[in-house]
């Protein structure tokens, strides 16, 4: 192993210039001339919008230009669209709405956007966006998942009836589950619900719009996950300019979880209006904009059932959710409640048969899409939760009932019954690792004690699995998506030695920098000091998909590796040249071009100059040593793992704490642990927020977000978190060059369903649903007497 | 933010005279509420008149029968002090985050009188005199209503002056987002009696005077344990129902008590 190379713990490079304030964000640039612009938003779940009267406000001090949806239509800019098609039960198509950039004629929800008011200061178009006259003809909204679709249910979209989107199932298998129900010994149901969560992302989405008059192109800086695929989603959905007239630039982004994948109106906007008034736009959304306009994540209603026979053994399992879009589709809000769940949905489990339903209902809400671990959230936790629930209507121990239906090593690659093969996994080893590290054995002592203390204490599992490194080209097509998942990267030798890597993939706050450095650091033997990852600019580097769905270092990092593969070929051929010894008998090692068997060797920098400085060079071989690579992966990967939770519970007043949590994860081969281990750390968190304190609330008939603020939206805080027991188990995917599997979602996807077995653990009652709030609890644990 | 004059005030008099020469003029202490509430749009004035450089306003003295605490000092100061009552040091600890406590005062807090502020409780469970630049108001009188109290327009709180309790405990259920209190007892004995105040659960503060009497012929827990207030009138949202708070001012009124000792 190279010094700081994979598996080594080093410190994040990123870090010092993050943590002193010297990092670039979107709101850090500024273009010469900019404007700023204000949008005008529904104050109105659900209106027509009969007129717009801007005359006051264009005369306000500032103002530049106010455009509407009208204006935007005059230019032919293009709806916002979803990109992956879902057909329902019987082969009919998704009925998705007309979403236009600014509304034309109709608002769907709170903060809706109605117009774009442009001014020389930020306040002036606040201002001025106050003076904006919109004539509403308020409608009745619906805002719940469970009756959207319910009959005379106020109407959103007219190609939408029952407010429907799509009526879907994963294979056409009811019979065939329902009689495996019909021969059960043992039959689980569970009512749930998964709760809508906003993604509060610590640096707000910003824009910068700029046009450069001299090449008549456009530049965006924006708060992207994926910069190639929002410049390819401006150009030839929404025809804002070709490609090669359209720059997109996402510099230092502070946080993203999913909700700055999508291309937004405010974006959109911005670039759009650049070039109509021949000035950089600005936009930066303060925190209240955030609320109601990043895309929200989960918002399911799901009843699950699980057969088991005789000897507790799954048979089968039959999975019915509603899933919430909000008030249009978002960019991938049709494949979250489908492929990205129901396919998760055997878990570590040998369940032979599986029926998973799930439709999807417009609602006067933000508009719904991933949000960190996007499906697998709510896979897991429907999966886990009806799990436990069957250990102890069956009074088996409930990681013993997991152990009797665990997929064994030695059936790997695992087909399940939901579309997806597992490469790899000893869940049994995770199991073991997590049981004994919580210390299981002790739990009832520690419960007599609690309750001596007058607190009830509760443990809870869940054994998650989660498909990452998304995803195989051909695969994603064949379910219905519009793009391919590959990654691209390049690897550049400079001619004095140090390396550029340019990647795809886009970092906010996963640390790329470091460790796609420390991956070429290995390969090619360099100082990880002496490499630079570069990412987030179109016109730097190679088109790639960008970050999410734990995809980056599987994906993004195999393309890395290959790339180091052609630098080596290529440097193999250098040095055999100027080594004078024959190609085979070159060695590459630690850095260093050796002639076999003998001590004459020339270390890569030394090739690097000579590629770039060619005076005694192979005939045929082309200077320079810079290479690119495009990789798709042969399969997904599956990080698994178990997560224990214990919790105390004050029954006076409902408070809950978790005084232990346990995470044994398998990512396979671990690049960077310190890494690995903070994301497991925030994901963690994340899944306690949305297990113990988050949750959009919508008032049911103004349609109203009631807690759009952090005064009353509970993000988890460190006293909500003990310090946490975390370990690993390492089965290295063989289906990728580095063997790993990813890492970003793990603990949101298993907390909550650990959480809330904890909880109803203690209670003893199933009855409690997320966030489980004090008040929540301290009713559910009256009930329970 | 919308556009105001900003104006700094060197004395309490001139305090006075900027406030009555303004149009819709406003008072800025430690700015933790009114800043928040400029920056979201939720209000607006043409003159903000800042008190932080008034020195006069600010520190804490103790005299014989209790301890004055000036407008302008900082909840830090407050929870630093070892001339307070412990229950009143502790209670201003537990207001919002370092941040807040060493921007926040006294005065700003209970000129505001959010209905879920922590003061409250300490100032009328202790029975505290609210000191102005025209009268002194006695804590009884100062809380009128939700998010309003007895002064008058063009009014600046000077100090408060708290006697000192022969026991004292502060007790607080924090709403689970902003922090504030969702429910806060303060349960004091006094040279004069017992009083209970409770925070967070109501409009406005109040006191719970069957617990006062049961107080004061048994001072413990257990004294209030059966004492329930009607959830009639109190707060419900979503953090908590009326009903839920109501079952949580008697938990926290037993904690306040076992605190005190
Ligand atoms: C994140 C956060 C968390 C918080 N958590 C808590 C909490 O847990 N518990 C709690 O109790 N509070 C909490 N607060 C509020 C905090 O305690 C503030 O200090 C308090 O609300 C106002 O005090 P201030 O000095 O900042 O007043 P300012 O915001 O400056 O002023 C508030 C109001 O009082 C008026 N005013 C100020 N001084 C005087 C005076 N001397 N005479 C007359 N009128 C005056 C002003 O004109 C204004 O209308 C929190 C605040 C924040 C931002």
């Amino acid at each position: 192993m190279a010094e700081n190379g994979i598996g080594a713990s080093l410190k994040r490079k990123e870090d010092p210039r993050l943590l002193l304030g010297k990092g670039s964000y979107v709101d850090d640039i500024n273009r010469p001339g900019q404007a700023y612009a204000a949008f005008v938003r529904s104050p109105h779940a659900h209106a027509n919008i009969k007129s717009i009267n801007s005359t006051a406000a264009a005369a306000a001090p500032g103002v530049v230009a106010i455009f509407t949806g009208d204006d935007m239509a005059a230019d032919e800019v293009g709806p916002l669209i979803c990109g992956w098609a879902i057909s329902s039960k019987d082969g009919s198509p998704m009925n998705m709405p007309h979403h236009t950039c600014l509304a034309q004629g109709k608002v769907t929800y709170v903060g809706d956007h109605v117009a774009i008011v442009i001014a020389d200061t930020q306040e002036q178009a606040k201002d001025a966006a106050e003076l904006v006259e919109v004539d509403y003809e308020e409608l009745s909204a619906v805002v719940g998942t469970a009756d959207a679709d319910a009959a005379g249910a106020p109407q959103l979209h007219e190609n939408a009836p029952n407010n429907t989107c799509f009526d879907w199932h994963l294979a056409d298998n009811k019979a065939d589950v329902d009689a495996a129900f019909a021969g059960a010994a043992h039959v689980t149901k569970l009512d749930i619900l998964n709760n809508r969560l906003v993604p509060n992302a610590m640096e707000p989405r910003a824009a910068v719009g700029d046009y450069e008059r001299s090449t008549d192109s456009l530049t965006l800086y924006t708060t992207s996950q994926n910069p190639h695929v929002a410049r390819l989603v401006l150009s030839a959905f929404f025809g804002i300019a070709p490609e090669h007239k359209l720059r997109v630039v996402a510099p230092d982004v502070g946080g993203g979880f999913g909700s700055k994948i999508y291309v937004y109106s405010e974006e959109t906007a911005c670039l759009w209006a650049a070039r109509k008034i021949d000035r950089a736009v600005k936009w930066t959304a303060d925190r209240a904009e955030s609320f109601v306009s990043d895309a929200h994540g989960r918002d399911h209603v799901t009843t699950v059932e699980l057969a088991l026979d005789g000897d507790a053994k799954f048979l089968a399992m039959r999975c019915s959710t509603k899933a919430n879009l909000g008030g249009y589709m978002s960019l991938f809000s049709s494949a979250v409640p489908t492929y990205m769940y129901a396919t998760l949905l055997a878990g570590q489990y040998t369940t032979p048969q599986i029926y998973a339903e799930v439709k999807t209902v417009f609602t006067n809400t933000t508009p719904v899409d991933a949000y960190r671990g996007a499906g697998r959230p709510e896979a897991t936790y429907a999966l886990e939760r009806v799990v436990e629930a069957a250990a102890r209507e069956l009074n088996i121990d409930p990681a013993e009932l997991r152990r009797r239906n665990l997929i064994q090593p030695d059936q790997f690659p695992y087909e399940t019954p939901v579309v997806h093969t597992y490469d790899c996994g000893d869940y049994g080893a995770s199991l073991d690792k997590a049981i004994e590290i919580a210390d299981y054995a002790g739990f009832a002592a520690r419960r007599d004690q609690s309750k001596a203390g007058g607190k009830l204490r509760g443990i809870g599992f869940s054994n998650y699995i989660e498909a990452c490194g998304i995803a195989p080209s051909a695969a994603v097509g064949a379910l219905g998506g519009g793009v391919g998942l590959w990654e691209a990267a390049q690897v550049r030798f400079n001619p004095t030695g140090n390396v550029t890597v340019f990647t795809g993939t886009h970092a906010h706050g996963q640390g790329h920098e470091t460790a796609f450095a420390q991956v070429v650091a290995d390969q090619l033997g360099v100082p990880v000091e002496n490499v630079e990852v570069v990412h987030g600019d179109t016109d730097k580097g190679p088109f790639g998909m960008g970050t999410y769905g734990s995809r980056s270092i599987a994906v993004g990092g195999s393309a890395i590796v290959k790339a180091g593969e052609k630098i080596i070929a290529k440097g193999r051929k250098i040095a055999a040249h100027l080594l004078e010894a024959a190609e085979d008998d070159i060695e590459f090692t630690d850095g260093n071009f050796t002639v076999a068997g003998t001590d004459k060797a020339l270390n890569i920098g030394e090739v690097a100059f000579a590629a770039y400085v060619p005076h005694n060079y192979p005939e045929g071989v082309e200077p320079g040593l810079d290479e690119s690579a495009f990789y798709d992966p042969l399969n997904f990967s599956f990080p698994s793992g178990t997560h224990i939770c214990e919790v105390e519970v004050d029954p006076d007043t409902g408070t809950v704490e978790i005084v232990n949590y346990t995470a044994v994860d398998d990512f396979g081969t671990l690049i960077n642990p310190m890494i690995v281990a903070g994301q497991v750390h925030g994901g963690i968190v994340q899944g306690v927020g949305q297990a113990l304190t988050e949750g959009a609330a919508y008032d049911p008939d103004s349609g109203q977000l009631v807690n759009g603020s952090f005064m009353d939206y509970t993000m988890p805080r460190a006293d909500n978190v003990p310090s946490f027991n975390i370990d690993t188990t390492e089965t290295p995917s063989p289906l990728n060059p580095l063997g790993v599997k990813g890492c970003g979602e793990a603990g949101a996807i298993a907390a909550p369903a650990a959480v809330m077995n904890a909880i109803t653990d203690a209670l003893g009652t199933e009855n409690i649903d997320m966030p489980a709030t004090p008040e929540k609890v301290w009713r559910a644990a009256q009930a329970a007497g | 933010m919308y556009n105001f004059n900003y104006q700094r005030a060197s004395s309490l008099d001139d305090a006075v005279a900027k406030l009555g020469a303004a149009s819709d003029g406003t008072l800025l202490a430690g700015g933790q509420t009114l800043i928040p509430t400029l920056k979201q749009r939720l209000a607006s004035h043409s003159d903000v008149i800042d008190l932080s450089g008034i020195g006069d306003l600010r520190g804490i003295s103790a005299d014989g029968g209790g301890v004055t605490v000036g407008a302008l000092t900082r909840h830090a100061e407050v929870a630093a002090s070892a001339d307070v009552p412990a229950a009143l040091a502790a209670l201003a600890d537990g207001i919002g985050d370092p941040q807040v406590r060493n921007c926040g005062t006294l005065g700003g807090s209970i000129a505001n009188a959010d209905p879920a502020a922590d003061y409250p409780a300490a100032v009328l469970g202790l029975g505290a005199t609210v000191n102005t630049n025209l009268r002194s108001i006695a804590a009884d009188d100062f809380f009128t209503g939700l998010f309003e109290t007895a002064l008058n327009d063009g009014e600046i709180i000077t100090s408060v002056t708290f006697p000192t309790p022969q026991k004292a405990g502060y007790a607080k259920f924090p709403n689970p987002a902003s922090r504030y209190a969702m429910v806060g007892v303060f349960a004091a004995q006094m040279g004069d009696g017992v009083r209970v105040a409770v925070t967070g659960a109501g409009p406005c503060v109040f006191r719970v005077a069957e617990m006062e009497s049961a107080l004061a012929g048994n001072w413990s827990a257990d004294a209030v344990a059966g004492i329930s207030v009607s959830a009639d009138g109190l707060n419900s949202d979503l953090h908590g129902s009326a009903e839920y708070r109501a079952h949580l001012v008697t938990v926290m009124a037993k904690r306040a008590v076992a605190a005190a000792g």
